[in-house]
């Protein structure tokens, strides 16, 4: 009992030391995750309002396969950004392997399909209000995407956080991928999981400790903006 | 001679160029249940046309048949330039019994549909403003569509749905859930769109309301049509019994 408190009692001094490992260690984290989820909404919100609104061959299938990618182990998903970023890979040319590069790499297919079955979700929900409409107006395939995203944005603002809690909370991708590596590739969990099996409680628990922080700060984020947008008039 | 004293006579309205609408044999069948069953008129009246019956007439079945929202499973809709297609259908223009506004301000909404078409941009602030003042809306130009009162949306809708000067205007029980101040301003912006040449048809419940704006009457009937008429002999006295027994309030079966 007296180390956990001791531990915590040190963790949290690390805090408000803002102690330079912890400070890098972090900064790291959130670039690697905030790319990477900025990414994933690039390609993951268009692709899942397309697969609401458009009607093609082949569209059943793809929505089983983000499904099923939306469950991906992370392990797994590391292992194969670790194929092809190894030099024998078909990317190895580029020497990715063990830089945030391939961390950013590896978490963005981790997070694409959640983004994306979200938003099909959500697009599909408001389509099926707008379809009439939409058909009285004679509007497109391609406009209605564009308009449902829109119409959307405030729920696919949850998409986005989704996708940015499993960005940041998962070890097995970005331990695989980027190795490690003090000073350049250790991020929050892979410093939790290193520190922990080295006996060194302050940090992993410091680490975890601004971890939970992190969360609590962007579902108020994400409410206060919810709730800011409702109440303010947007032309 | 009884016309020349009736009070105030009620000025023709304009010719809308999509009349005479015919509709030959018209059914609409959903999986083994025929809903819609050889309905066969001639409209050619360009003002108001109420479409009337009990529950279950398919009424606004029929309107959306009519806007092309649905494709029927027999039978022909002719426009006066011919069937009804995408480009017929860019003319008309369709208000829902609960409107669909965008999650955006009441101008923006018009914006919306005024860009879709391609209005051209340095002419829709204008339009728009033209637009809300119309629906009494000037003061709730950038207010958020959804926050607008029930009424506020219709009127909103309904201007939206004037914004691309159609020469139909379909109305599917527009004023069913609203109070009668709402209703009477629907109703005072279905007559004054009518009154620039815009052909309406509207679905209503309210019998009331089908006295105040109609020029004629398609009563419907288990899918059938049961009696199309001029407003006034009709409301006077109907032709079929089962439309006596509608007007009257008796419960049609």
């Amino acid at each position: 009992m007296n180390d956990i408190a001791a531990a915590f009692a040190l963790a949290l001094a690390l805090i408000r030391a803002a102690d330079p490992d912890l400070v890098e260690i972090v900064a790291l984290s959130l670039r690697v995750s905030l790319t990477a989820v900025a990414l994933a909404c690039l390609v993951g919100l268009p692709l899942g309002a397309a697969l609401a609104v458009l009607r093609f061959r082949g569209r059943g299938a793809l929505v089983l396969l983000v499904n099923v990618l939306m469950g991906l182990p992370p392990v797994v998903v590391g292992l194969l950004v670790y194929l092809f970023l190894s030099r024998s890979g078909p990317l190895g040319a580029f020497g990715l392997l063990y830089s945030p590069s391939a961390m950013i790499l590896a978490q963005f297919v981790l997070v694409t399909p959640i983004v994306a079955a979200i938003a099909r979700q959500v697009v599909a929900d408001l389509h099926a209000e707008y379809d009439e409409q939409f058909r009285a107006w004679g509007i497109g395939p391609w406009r209605r995407v564009g308009t449902l995203l829109h119409e959307g944005r405030h729920s696919l603002l949850t998409a986005a956080l989704a996708g940015f809690g499993r960005a940041i909370a998962e070890v097995g991708a970005v331990i695989i991928v980027g190795g490690n590596i003090d000073h350049a590739t250790r991020v929050m969990t892979t410093a939790i999981a290193l520190e922990t099996s080295k006996g060194d409680l302050a940090l992993a628990l410091a680490l975890g400790l601004l971890l939970l922080g992190l969360a609590f700060a962007v579902n108020t984020l994400a409410m206060v903006l919810r709730h800011a947008e409702r109440g303010r008039a947007h032309a | 001679m009884p016309e020349l004293v009736s009070p105030k006579p009620k000025p023709p309205p304009p010719a809308s160029p999509l009349l005479p609408l015919r509709v030959e044999g018209l059914c609409y069948e959903q999986g083994r249940q025929r809903l819609l069953d050889g309905i066969d008129a001639t409209v050619e009246h360009p003002g108001c046309t109420v479409i009337l019956g009990p529950n279950g007439a398919g009424k606004t079945l029929l309107l959306r048949l009519l806007h092309g929202l649905l494709v029927p499973s027999a039978g022909r809709i002719l426009w006066a330039s011919g069937p009804q297609s995408e480009a017929l259908r860019r003319r008309q223009a369709i208000v829902f019994q609960r409107p669909v506004l965008l999650r955006r301000s009441a101008a923006a909404n018009i914006d919306y549909v005024l860009r879709a078409r391609g209005f051209p941009r340095a002419k829709r602030p204008g339009r728009i403003a033209d637009l809300l003042a119309l629906a009494g809306l000037d003061d709730r130009a950038a207010r958020p569509a959804r926050v607008l009162s029930g009424g506020e949306q219709q009127r909103l809708a309904l201007v939206r749905a004037l914004a691309l000067e159609p020469d139909v205007l379909f109305l599917d029980e527009p004023t069913a859930s609203l109070d009668p101040a709402s209703t009477l301003a629907i109703e005072r912006l279905i007559r004054l769109a009518q009154g620039r040449g815009v052909k309406s048809f509207l679905v209503t419940h309210d019998i009331g309301q089908a006295r105040r704006l109609a020029d004629e009457v398609l009563f419907l009937h288990h899918g059938r049509l049961d009696e199309q008429a001029a407003a006034k002999p009709f409301f006077k006295a109907p032709g079929s019994s089962r439309a006596r027994a509608y007007l009257d309030g008796r419960l049609v079966l």
